[in-house]
């Protein structure tokens, strides 16, 4: 597993006494998309958010490039080209749709690019175009989970930790946002950690799945291998 | 009708006083969902440094460009050293630490400067201008108009115009995506608080001298008017404060022309009652205002 772009080692992490993620191994290789299934409550949402620092893990390593990110403060790690994007979609509701997009790339040096990206962000998502001066509260689910998900982009991600991005949507949406997932790899060779519930879909963009189930990792394979095994998809998926 | 006008000059004059602590009040109750009780006490510790620093060296002037200083030093000291170490689960931790802190100032400054009224001077004269008969404004209130206005329009541009506003707005709406999205949100905390303290600061220097003079408590009562302020124009809103403050001021100074001096601060609890079982949020909360 040499080379990968993110490398989780023996994670174990939760709130509290009792951990949630036990001892979990995955990978993400660069320009990969992995797919990360489960029930409610297996630990999805624990796990992005121990990867990005806002949970404390009690053991294990996370290797970005084979540096380990303990230490890394979690405002730091949009530098090192890690995108979070929450659950529950994050768009800061009380501001427009251009300060939303403009915060995903303040921190960037190189303002004329920070720039050019935004605006590439409005051409991928007309409908943000039209509603730069919208309040995020004003925007439908939608809406929020693009201006979410370009919000980022601006920052010129490497991998990106995507949290349910269909949750609450219409199918023909979350369809939308799973090609859009899928060229920006093939364009830009951005990697993403896909958490999903909606398995079929995730399924379909992933190059590979692992299922968690009670916060551990019981399948780690292809995923076209998950998408064609009857058993497991009935043991864990629920389809 | 002249006795109208010269009330309400006064008012509104008085009012701004009342909108810039209560926009202080506002700062940090956006920032850090505290409502800074220490907030007079830390004003008045600001206008004993200007005190000091003017008896030293005769300027007025030097005096109040210190006393802001002070006040933003002081802010980042509170929150550095005390309030982010506050367990934030209940909303009554930050007060009674806040309260607390009242205390140990006003007992530091006790213990410096004594506890009697110290005369602090006014850079221009009270003396109102008459204007065909009818006392208005005095060039001191012109002064306190200018050096309001002037904060409000610089922290509305802060906060509409500039990166550094937007990351403080942001870190305050939302600071686990802020800090996702590289903001530093516990470095715009302590920026809220120093502006905050600035802010309060210079409406101490402004009040302070229209009183009886500098004393450890002589903000306390300009505070309980900048606080029903504050919560009037609700809390959340930096407008709601300069109106609410306007407001205060204005009522203020009504009731102890035509009334009495003594029902004024009851006056200024009326107006509390009224509007808050109006609009428990005040005049100014948006529908998204969040509850602490």
């Amino acid at each position: 597993m040499s080379g990968a772009l993110l490398q989780v080692e023996g994670l174990t992490a939760g709130y509290g006494a009792a951990p949630v993620l036990h001892d979990v191994d995955l990978a993400v290789q660069p320009g990969e998309i992995v797919a990360v299934l489960g029930a409610n409550g297996a630990g999805k949402t624990t796990l992005l958010r121990t990867l990005s620092g806002l949970v404390r893990s009690s053991q294990g390593r996370v290797l970005l490039d084979g540096e380990d990110l303990a230490g890394t403060k979690v405002e730091h790690l949009v530098r090192r080209g890690i995108a979070h994007v929450p659950e529950g979609r994050g768009v800061v509701t009380e501001l427009t749709v251009d300060e939303n997009l403009r915060l995903g790339g303040l921190w960037r040096r190189d303002r004329a690019d920070a720039k050019k990206a935004l605006d590439e962000v409005y051409e991928l998502f007309p409908p943000l175009a039209q509603r730069r001066t919208f309040a995020g509260h004003q925007l439908s689910g939608g809406e929020r989970q693009m201006l979410a998900l370009g919000r980022a982009l601006v920052a010129r991600p490497r991998l990106l930790l995507l949290d349910e991005p269909s949750l609450g949507l219409a199918p023909k949406v979350t369809r939308h946002i799973m090609t859009l997932l899928r060229d920006l790899r093939e364009r830009t060779g951005l990697a993403v950690l896909l958490v999903e519930q909606n398995v079929r879909s995730a399924l379909s963009i992933a190059d590979e799945g692992v299922v968690l189930s009670l916060g551990r990792v019981v399948v780690r394979n292809k995923a076209e291998v998950l998408r064609d095994d009857a058993d497991l998809r009935h043991a864990y998926l629920g389809f | 009708m002249s006795e109208f006008i010269y009330l309400t000059f006064d008012g509104l004059s008085r009012g701004l006083v009342y909108a810039a602590f209560a926009l202080a009040l506002v700062l940090i109750w956006r920032a850090a969902r505290i409502v800074n009780f220490a907030q007079g006490a830390m004003a008045v510790a600001a206008v004993y440094v200007a005190y000091s620093v003017t008896n030293a060296t005769g300027s007025y002037w030097l005096g109040f460009v210190v006393a802001l200083l002070a006040g933003l030093v002081l802010g980042v000291t509170v929150e550095r050293v005390v309030m982010r170490f506050v367990d934030h689960s209940s909303p009554l931790n930050g007060v009674v630490v806040a309260l607390g802190l009242v205390l140990i100032i006003q007992g530091t400054l006790g213990i410096i400067y004594g506890n009697e009224y110290l005369p602090v001077e006014t850079p221009f004269s009270r003396d109102a201008f008459e204007v065909g008969g009818v006392a208005m404004l005095s060039r001191y209130d012109l002064f306190v108009i200018a050096a309001v206005g002037t904060v409000v329009v610089l922290l509305t541009l802060l906060f509409t115009r500039t990166a550094v506003g937007l990351r403080m707005r942001a870190a305050a709406f939302a600071p686990d995506v802020s800090r996702l999205l590289g903001v530093s949100v516990g470095g715009m905390l302590t920026l809220g608080w120093a502006l905050a303290a600035g802010v309060g600061s210079l409406a101490g220097m402004l009040v302070v001298p229209t009183e009886l003079g500098v004393h450890p408590t002589a903000m306390d009562v300009v505070f309980i008017s900048a606080f029903a302020a504050a919560v009037v124009g609700g809390l959340d809103s930096p407008i709601g404060a300069v109106v609410g403050g306007l407001v205060v001021g204005l009522l203020l100074s009504y009731v102890s022309g035509y009334i009495d001096v003594t029902v004024a601060p009851m006056a200024v609890l009326a107006l509390l009652v009224v509007v808050l079982l109006g609009r428990p949020g005040g005049l100014f909360s948006s529908s998204k205002a969040r509850v602490a």
